[in-house]
This record gives C-alpha cells, sequence and structure tokens, in this order.
C-alpha cells in the first residue's frame, strides 16, 4: 500500500493522456453493458422457456386459429397433466406507436401455468369476479401510467369493436410483478370468456396453446402424438418446445439485434486495443526510471507488480465506472419498451465485464511490466545518459 | 561492515567484456581494487576507459565477466538477482550525473523512495528522509518538484536520497559533470561533509581534476588498468 503513491503520481504524469484513456474504457464498458441489456431482451424469451411446456399452434402459421375444443382433447393425451389457450388481441392504447402485447386467456388456468407472473390474492380473485378484468405487467402499467381501477380503452384492428360499443374497455384489477428480473412485465391478458362472447368473427377459436407435460425427457414423444391426434383434421396442429417457439418469435428483431451487436462489438475491442496501446506507451516512456528503481535495490518482481498495478488501476478505474454507469442507465428503464420486453443487465454478463475489466489491465500491462522486469539496470542507464 | 584491515571494497583480477553484436570489447582487463572503509576516493580516466562499468560491478548493478567482487567480505558477483538487489538497497547510495530524481515526486518523496523497501513505519521514514534532506540543507525545499529546483539543488535532492537509508557505501559517477562550478563546488563539499564527519565511504568518477582534488586520493583507469599515476 505505501506504493500507492508513486502509483498514482505515474497516473498524474500526464493527466490528459491518462484521463482520455480512462474515459475511453469507460465508454467501452457502458458500451459493453448496453449490449448485454440488448442481448439479453432479445434472447431473454428463450432462457425464460420452461423444459416442461410444449406449444401448439396452427401447422401452417402462428395467426391461423385453432378450435377450442382442442383443450380437452389434448388433456386427454397421455404425458399432458394441463394445456392452457392464449389468444393474441393486437390491441392498441391510442397510438399503434405504444405497442404492448395483449392476449386473451382463461385467468385460473393461465395463472397456474404462468407462475412467473405474480398477482396478489386479492387480485386475482378481482379478476376472476371481474368478466372485463385484466391484468397488466408493472412494466407497461408504469408506462401508460395505469392504476388499479382504470378502466382502459382499446380498439384491436384484429377483432373490429364489440357490438354496441365504439371500442374495447378493459378494467384493470391486478399489476403484475416479474418472479424474476428477466420476466417480461410488458403484457397485458384479459378474460376470454369476455372477448369470445363479444368478437364477432372466430368465435370458439384460439391462438395457440401451451402444455404442461409429466415428463420433459419425453417431450419429443407426446409432441409428436398431439400432432398425430389432430392429423387429417381442418386444423391441424405443430408442437414444439417452448424455447424453440419463443426463438421463432425473438427471429423477427433479431436480424437487428445481431448487426447492433457485431457493431458495438467491433467499437468496444477497438477502444480496449487503443486504450492498451496507451498504457502500454506510459510504462515505455520510463524506461530510464525503472532502471533507477531497480539500481536502488526494487526487485524484478516489485517492479512487475508496479507496472502491472499502474494499468490494473486505469482499466478499473475506467471499467468499473463504465459498468457501473451502464448498470444504473439500464436499470433506470427501458428506453424502447415496445420493442424490447426487459431491459437490464444480467449478472452473469456483469461478472464477465468486471473478468475483462481485469483482463485489459493485466493485458495492457503485462508487456511493458515483463519489459520492465527483465530490463538491465546499467544498459537502461547509459541509453538515459 | 569491513575486514582485511579495513579493506571495504575488495576487486579481484577482474574481467568486463562486452558484446555488441560479433565483436567483443574488453573494457576491464584484469583489474584490482581496493578501498579501505571511509575512504574518499576519485576514479578518473578518458572516456569509454571503463569507469562507470567498475562503478557498477562496485554498486553490483552488473556482474564481471571474470574475477570477484567482495564488499564487506560478501562477494556480491555471485549473488542471484534477488539477493542482489536487497543488497543494494542496504548497502549502495548511488548519485548519478543527470541526478535521476522521479519526476512525479517531490522532493521528500523522491528521498522516500529507498526506505519503501525498508519495514519502516511512515512516521520513521519522514523523520528518516527529513533527517536526510537536512544534512544536504535543503529542508525548504521538501515539496518542490525536480523540475522547479535548480540543478545543484537536484543533486542535492540525489545526494539526500542516496544516503537516506545509510548506506554503507556512496557511489557517484560525475555527480558534478552538469553543474557549475559554484554548484558543483557545493556538492563536492558536501561529500567531503559526509566522508569526514559521518565516515561514508566514497567512491567518485569524475573528468574534473578539481574535483578529484577534494578527494582523499584518486586512481587512474586506461586501457582495462588502473594506476595511481595520471598517464601522459
Ligand atoms: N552495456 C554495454 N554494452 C556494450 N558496450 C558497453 C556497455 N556498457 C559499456 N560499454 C562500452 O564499454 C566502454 C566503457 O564504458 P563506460 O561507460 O564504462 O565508460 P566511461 O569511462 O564511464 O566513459 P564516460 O567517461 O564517457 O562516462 C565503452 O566503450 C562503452 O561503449
Ligand atoms: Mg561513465
Amino acid at each position: 500500500m505505501k506504493f500507492f503513491h508513486l502509483t498514482w503520481s505515474n497516473l498524474k504524469r500526464k493527466k490528459l493522456r491518462t484521463v482520455l484513456t480512462l474515459l475511453s474504457i469507460l465508454v467501452a464498458f457502458v458500451l459493453y453493458g448496453f449490449l448485454c441489456a440488448i442481448k439479453q431482451a432479445l434472447t431473454g424469451g428463450v432462457s425464460m422457456a420452461g423444459a416442461d411446456r410444449l406449444v401448439v399452434r396452427h401447422k401452417v402459421s402462428i395467426i391461423q386459429l385453432l378450435p377450442q375444443s382442442y383443450e380437452a382433447r389434448m388433456e386427454r393425451i397421455p404425458g399432458v397433466s394441463a394445456a392452457v389457450h392464449q389468444t393474441w388481441f393486437g390491441g392498441i392504447f391510442q397510438d399503434p406507436k405504444n405497442f404492448f402485447p395483449n392476449m386473451a386467456v382463461e385467468p385460473e388456468k393461465f395463472m397456474a401455468m404462468f407462475q412467473d407472473f405474480v398477482l396478489q390474492p386479492a387480485e386475482k380473485e378481482a379478476w376472476l369476479k371481474t368478466r372485463t378484468g385484466a391484468v397488466v405487467g408493472r412494466g407497461t402499467a408504469k408506462r401508460f401510467g395505469w392504476k388499479i381501477g382504470d378502466r382502459i380503452p382499446i380498439t384491436s384492428p384484429i377483432w373490429g369493436q364489440p357490438p354496441n360499443q365504439p371500442n374495447w374497455e378493459f378494467d384493470i384489477v391486478g399489476i403484475f410483478d416479474g418472479a424474476t428480473k428477466g420476466t417480461d412485465t410488458s403484457q397485458l391478458f384479459f378474460r376470454y370468456d369476455y372477448f369470445d362472447e363479444a368478437r364477432r368473427g372466430g368465435k370458439g377459436q384460439v391462438g395457440w396453446y401451451t402444455l404442461r407435460i409429466q415428463d420433459p425427457n419425453r417431450a419429443a414423444e407426446v409432441a409428436k402424438r398431439i400432432d398425430e391426434e389432430f392429423a387429417n383434421s381442418p386444423f391441424e396442429t405443430k408442437t414444439e418446445p417452448e424455447g424453440a417457439f419463443a426463438q421463432a418469435f425473438a427471429a423477427q428483431i433479431g436480424n437487428i439485434g445481431a448487426i447492433l451487436i457485431a457493431v458495438v462489438s467491433a467499437v468496444f475491442f477497438t477502444i480496449l486495443l487503443v486504450a492498451g496501446n496507451t498504457m502500454a506507451q506510459a510504462v515505455r516512456e520510463r524506461t530510464e526510471e525503472l532502471a533507477v528503481l531497480k539500481a536502488m535495490g526494487f526487485t524484478n518482481s516489485l517492479v512487475l507488480v508496479l507496472v502491472l498495478a499502474e494499468s490494473c488501476l486505469i482499466a478499473g478505474t475506467g471499467g468499473g465506472l463504465g459498468l457501473g454507469l451502464a448498470w444504473l442507465a439500464t436499470s433506470a428503464g427501458n428506453p424502447l419498451p415496445g420493442l424490447l420486453p426487459v431491459f437490464y443487465i444480467p449478472p452473469f454478463d456483469l461478472a464477465i465485464g468486471l473478468a475483462l475489466v481485469a483482463a485489459l489491465g493485466i493485458i495492457a500491462g503485462i508487456f511493458p511490466a515483463l519489459q520492465a522486469m527483465r530490463l538491465q539496470i546499467a544498459v537502461a542507464l547509459r541509453r538515459g545518459a | 561492515m569491513s575486514n582485511d584491515n579495513g579493506v571495504l571494497v575488495k576487486v579481484n583480477n577482474v574481467e568486463k567484456v562486452f558484446r555488441r553484436g560479433s565483436e567483443e570489447i574488453h573494457v576491464l582487463t584484469g583489474l584490482s581494487l581496493e578501498v579501505p572503509s571511509g575512504d574518499f576516493l576519485a576514479l578518473m580516466g578518458p572516456s569509454g576507459s571503463g569507469k562507470s562499468t567498475l562503478l557498477n560491478l562496485i554498486g553490483g548493478l552488473d556482474r564481471p565477466t571474470a574475477g570477484s567482487v567482495s564488499i564487506g567480505g560478501e562477494r556480491i558477483d555471485q549473488m542471484g538477482d534477488r539477493a542482489l538487489a536487497a543488497w543494494r538497497a542496504r548497502h549502495v547510495g548511488l548519485v548519478f550525473q543527470f541526478y535521476n530524481l522521479l519526476p512525479v515526486l517531490t522532493a521528500e518523496r523522491n528521498v522516500e523512495l529507498p526506505l519503501l523497501l525498508t519495514h519502516l513505519s511512515k512516521a520513521d521514514r519522514r523523520k528518516h528522509v527529513e533527517a536526510a534532506l537536512n544534512v544536504v540543507g535543503l529542508s525548504h525545499r521538501t515539496k518542490h518538484y525536480p523540475r522547479t529546483l535548480s540543478g545543484g539543488e537536484q543533486q542535492r535532492v540525489g545526494i539526500a536520497r542516496a544516503i537516506v537509508t545509510d548506506p554503507t557505501i556512496l557511489l557517484c559517477d560525475e555527480p558534478t559533470g552538469d553543474l557549475d562550478r559554484k554548484s558543483g563546488d557545493e556538492i563536492l563539499s558536501l561529500l567531503q561533509a559526509l566522508n569526514r564527519e559521518h565516515g561514508k565511504t566514497i567512491v567518485m568518477v569524475t573528468h574534473d581534476p578539481h574535483a578529484s582534488g577534494r578527494a582523499k586520493r584518486t586512481v587512474y583507469l586506461d586501457k582495462g588498468r588502473l594506476s595511481s599515476m595520471k598517464p601522459e
């Protein structure tokens, strides 16, 4: 610790250079943080998917409907313990730009299937009692300032308006939180019975089914049995694990994400290279001073540690601040709630970020440090004279 | 810290060969030297004769190609890197022609550097630094950075740094080589005082007969060997 002043003083030698290096490392790690948050947003649905869940959709495409009567038939198939349906409503609140997912579901079975959505018991009860009741995730509720008791007008280009009414109206009876940080809380769910009665077309039909199966190891077998059950009917099915379903869904925006990730990664590594080179340069300029320290009796290993400490201090300060800023910024809220269901840096990526900071400090410092360590005093001192 | 009737430095039949590509440069050829404890020795000779090379061997900054170097009875030419570094920290004070202070540290922090290698507490280090700066007459410049000091003052900081650990021997390579006459004289008086009043053994390389005149004795290095007579 008594050497800290020496390390610190060396950083103050060229203040502008140190500050610029620090800033570029900071920017690099802010970028890294955002990159991780975006990646998490694009792939989060996939990792959320339960291994014991299958999704059944129309064989032709996800937008084709399936009969609601399939629910009971599916539940009779061996290996299936529950079937829950959802129907894409495509509802719009005020402006199409305000996109958020909204679905018609059967409250009781739905809540039992998707326990990642956490609702207070009183809210759950209210939903069961209110035909026009809807529950909404914390994210979207915050975004539009909705509170329990609000009546929300929604239009639906897919389903038109209900009879004798200019638009659909839902009563917010509950606001759910995610069981984990990665849970998507942008959705709104309302009651299927109300929906089915009030819609004009497609009565008795639903969007897709989510099944819970008894044994995840036999998922493929169960999926095959279901698709066989409905083969040669007017509504043939395609059954897949939930992860694959979420992946197909994310693929729509995934390509933009991939380009974004590629560009930001390139910027990130370029900045690291430049910063690393600058730090190495800063040590190379001081060959003679290091030789004097060694002449005084500083050992080779002490000189190595001192040089490494310097580059690690810069990397640690810049990288630490950068990750901290990115974390604060992503905690403050989702900048694109319509596009990204969740927005945060997963702890694992944060840990990787810290490892990158350490790696930067060591890699930038190790070559000049080894050089300093191997420096021959007599030779280095001659060079100065 | 001496044996053989007060002999501190014993350089025996030393060879030093540098290699520059395929060419071999024989700088020291069978050179021997004894420096008694408490001596103030001036080392003179033409440029390139190997004065700095010899000083480096005595200070453990380099090792001879052949022969032996003993300081206070210890064979420093046989020590490993780590042991030699520790030995230097304990026994050698170095003064350079161009002062070689760290520009980023104040005078007192520069003087403190060698003490960082000891187990002294912060308060004790401070006391030693104050004492050393006092000896060189720079108590009023402790917080100054090297660039704000004159050449003579910088060299005095350099000397304070060299004596702060109370080393066995002080090695000075042209300590007045970069100074005007007046500042040079002050440095020489300081070295003389250190030798006389504090009993420091000093070996000083110099080109300046005026400087060597302040030493107790002078030896001349030429063509790899020493003589006590100035070569013609
Ligand atoms: N590390 C080295 N590699 C190659 N040659 C060297 C090395 N160190 C010294 N020499 C050579 O050894 C000779 C003696 O050098 P040294 O520095 O000891 O001379 P000097 O007497 O101190 O000279 P000056 O008065 O100019 O300081 C010179 O010819 C020099 O070029
Ligand atoms: Mg020399």
